[in-house]
């Protein structure tokens, strides 16, 4: 800690001030530090809204809004990624508490779609629609656990780092499922996937989505049971915070990295099967759509609190949807609303130093 | 005398001014303030091919005296659900029209085409509205084929002058050709591409390398590089990146592009392009829409709607005569004297083809349904719009085909 205070005393501030972890902070310091973020946030925005187009920074936000909630399909549709985002983050968080960095969640979600997609097709003209549904999601389950415990046992055994092999079986899923689109492409070597009409899942009282929205609140829920309630849970945090503490008191840390990372795979594959399933009705290798990696930055905004997750998930999702509405209605080329959600993000992020860390102004030295 | 005529000129000229102005005002005057069209692309005008989609957009509506807010433009949609709720959403703001440029958009326009009977769902490059019989559902592509046999005879060209020239042999015109994937659209692109070499350059062979992918510009410059080392003498492409024509400028050998024209950044090696001009197919479906006409199934055009164009010949790389051979070409073409597909000119296995089948219908079993030769020639285009000729001929070797 003294490194760190040093170092940021010398170089960002001179001798004007120097910074201290805070052992603890009220609740509403917490939001209103970062609701301050946000303000400054959208003014940081507006200046840059102001110098590099002429628009109106304030119709640019009503425009975001309407963007993202402006009509009840775009709510739905909200929700609905919103649902998908926090299934994933969801996925990628008991690893995280466990310091199991998985960056692997985008190619567990695909093993998922895979998995659903090869029922869909092989499957589809054989079962009926209730039996295929469950086959699709146990195989999904399965295939997202798999590829989350090939990495984990070889950590187990080997020490191998995690985060090389995760990402590496990332690689590996997405050459497998495009080998898989052009082999099943619709015409003939388009390379573009065909439609999977069976096992597609059924719309409650006339709304598409609302079943994949219930499934990630159901298990939303059970994510925050088993990480706060449960036995395994508790370990899941003593891994995490100690190794040694953990096998102290006698947990097998290999086990519980296993179960985790078998636990991290399932919830991808859930992911991946709702996405095939449930929306896409077809498997490409972008099907997950950068979803794996964005959910990395959920889960640690939300500080691996699930029912935190809802809200940071929805934010980004809803910061996404109203960007792209900034593009459509102005014209303007996409990377300026990437810019737009940039800047947000950073603001929200660093806002989580000033919780952590406070400034203490050295009076003496300022006075010189 | 001098003062009569001007003054005779400059009334000519006003009473022109004003015949036009009416006419335009009487243009955009059909078309109503509450008209709207949107539009979906897979990417934004980064990509030569979704540039070329967003100026024709552009162009179209700006011609036919659209305000801005009666066109929307969706970017960067990918060819998932977000391209059901991208057409969906554009229904939902009142757009009369709705059009996807990109080939996987399709099942998610037809699924919000049942959704929205009274908006229309134009689709680029599609291959199911025949069959599907969804009657706001349409598909719509461009006789590309035709353009790429004259790309074909200026390479040709290039190659006899080469042999004229002595640079190289007549059994050393080989031509390279870097393909995304082995489907038929681009299958019909190479060969007529190769079929309009030939007919100036009958000795002409064809390599193509295949990348996997519509657009990787790594891929494409390193099957470019790959068919330099195998000795093409010429290079053309059917990708979306600068890959080929960039590792043909380095390695100075010449090239004929697609989607538009290379020249400026190869000025050395660009000879000519041809592209798909989509201004008049929008034209078409809006100016249909404000008249209460059906839109066409399946529409095809080529030269003479202006849907095939050329772009201008690089003359510095271009043999001599090119502009007029071309030119002479196409007039043959409208006047349908020469075919593209003409059974004569090529063989499949050192024979002639009489007959073949081709997949019009598109299934999962890929049965092969539509009988396409008749009257000599293989009828491209004209059972669908997007291309199904799909036949490996003789002179062209496929160097991978895994794709």
């Amino acid at each position: 800690m003294k490194k760190i205070e040093n170092f940021f005393t010398s170089a960002i501030t001179g001798s004007l001030a120097h910074i201290i972890k805070r052992d603890d902070i009220v609740w509403w310091k917490a939001w209103g530090i970062r609701l301050i973020a946000i303000v400054l946030a959208l003014i940081v925005c507006g200046i840059v809204t102001v110098s590099l187009t002429d628009l109106n920074p304030l119709e640019m936000y009503a425009t975001m809004i309407d963007g993202a909630v402006g009509t009840s399909r775009l709510v739905w549709n909200l929700f609905q990624n919103t649902a998908i985002l926090l299934c994933v983050s969801l996925a990628v968080t008991p690893a995280f508490k466990m310091k199991f960095w998985n960056i692997g969640a985008e190619g567990q979600v695909l093993a998922g779609g895979l998995a659903t997609a090869s029922c869909m097709i092989f499957l589809g003209e054989k079962l009926p629609t209730p039996l295929l549904i469950l086959v699709m999601l146990i195989s999904s389950i399965l295939a997202g656990a798999l590829w989350g415990l090939v990495p984990a046992y070889f950590k187990t055994r080997f020490n191998s780092n995690e985060t090389l092999f995760t990402l590496m079986m990332n690689y590996v899923i997405i050459q497998i499922v495009a080998f898989f689109t052009l082999e099943w492409s619709m015409p003939k070597g388009s390379g573009t996937p065909r439609t999977l009409e069976f096992g597609q899942l059924p719309t409650l009282f006339g709304q598409k989505y609302l079943i994949n929205i219930l499934i990630v609140a159901l298990l939303t829920a059970l994510v925050y049971i088993y990480l706060k309630y449960s036995k395994q849970g508790y370990e899941i945090s003593v891994v995490g915070e100690s190794e040694k503490t953990a096998r102290y008191i006698g947990i097998n840390v290999k086990k519980v990295i296993l179960r985790t990372m078998a636990i991290s795979g399932a919830l991808c594959g859930i992911a991946g099967f709702l996405l095939v399933a449930g929306t896409d009705h077809s498997l490409k290798s972008d099907t997950a759509g950068g979803r794996g990696f964005t959910a990395i930055m959920v889960s640690w905004l939300a500080k691996f609190n699930p029912i935190f997750m809802i809200f940071t998930s929805l934010l980004i999702v809803f910061l996404q949807k109203g960007a792209s509405k900034i593009s459509e209605v102005y014209r303007l080329n996409s990377s300026f609303s990437d810019i737009i959600t940039g800047i947000i993000i950073f603001f929200i992020i660093g806002s989580e130093f000033f919780i952590n860390y406070r400034i203490k102004f050295n009076k003496k030295e300022a006075n010189v | 005398m001098k003062r009569i005529l001007s003054f005779l000129l400059v009334a000519v000229m006003l009473v022109a001014t004003v015949g036009m102005l009416t006419a335009c005002s009487n243009e955009k005057a059909s078309i109503s303030s509450d008209f709207k069209i949107g539009f979906i692309f897979l990417h934004d005008e980064n990509s030569t091919y979704d540039k070329n989609f967003l100026v024709a957009a552009e162009e179209a509506t700006a011609e036919l005296g659209l305000k801005p807010e009666q066109v929307i433009f969706k970017t960067n949609i990918p060819e998932g659900n977000e391209c059901y709720e991208a057409a969906a959403d554009l229904a939902d703001q009142g757009c009369n029209i709705v059009f996807a440029n990109s080939f996987g958009h399709e099942p998610y326009m037809l699924k919000a085409a049942k959704e929205f009977p009274d908006v229309q769902f134009c689709h680029a490059t599609g291959t199911t509205a025949h069959t599907e019989n969804v009657p706001n559902f349409h598909n719509a592509f461009a006789s590309i084929y035709e353009g790429r046999y004259l790309a074909g005879i200026a390479a040709g060209m290039k190659l006899n002058e080469m042999i004229e020239s002595g640079k190289i042999t007549a059994e050393q015109a080989k031509m390279g050709y870097v393909g995304a994937y082995t489907y038929a659209e681009v299958v019909s692109g190479y060969t007529s591409f190769y079929l309009g070499a030939k007919s100036v350059c009958p000795s002409v062979t064809m390599e193509v390398q295949f990348t996997g992918s519509w657009y990787d510009e790594a891929l494409e410059k390193e099957a470019a590089t790959k068919l330099l080392s195998n000795n093409c003498v010429l290079i053309s492409q059917h990708a979306d990146s600068m890959g080929a024509p960039t590792a043909c400028e380095n390695a100075g050998v010449p090239n004929v592009s697609y989607n538009g024209s290379t020249q400026s950044a190869c000025p050395n090696t660009f000879i000519v392009s041809s592209r798909i001009d989509w201004a008049p197919y929008f034209k078409y479906i809006i100016n249909s829409v404000v008249k209460g006409e059906e839109i066409a199934t399946d529409w095809c055009e080529g030269f003479e709607a202006g849907s095939v164009k050329l772009t201008d010949i690089n003359e510095a790389v271009a043999a001599e005569g090119t502009k007029e051979a071309l030119e002479a070409a196409k007039a043959k073409l409208i006047a349908k004297e020469i075919h593209v597909f003409d059974v004569n000119n090529f063989t499949v296995e050192g024979k002639k083809l009489d007959s073949y089948k081709a997949d019009v219908d598109t299934d999962a079993a890929y049965e092969k349904d539509t009988e396409a030769i008749a009257d000599g020639y293989f009828h491209e285009s004209e059972y669908r719009s997007a291309p199904y000729f799909d036949i490996n001929i003789d002179g062209i070797t496929l160097l991978n085909s895994a794709f």
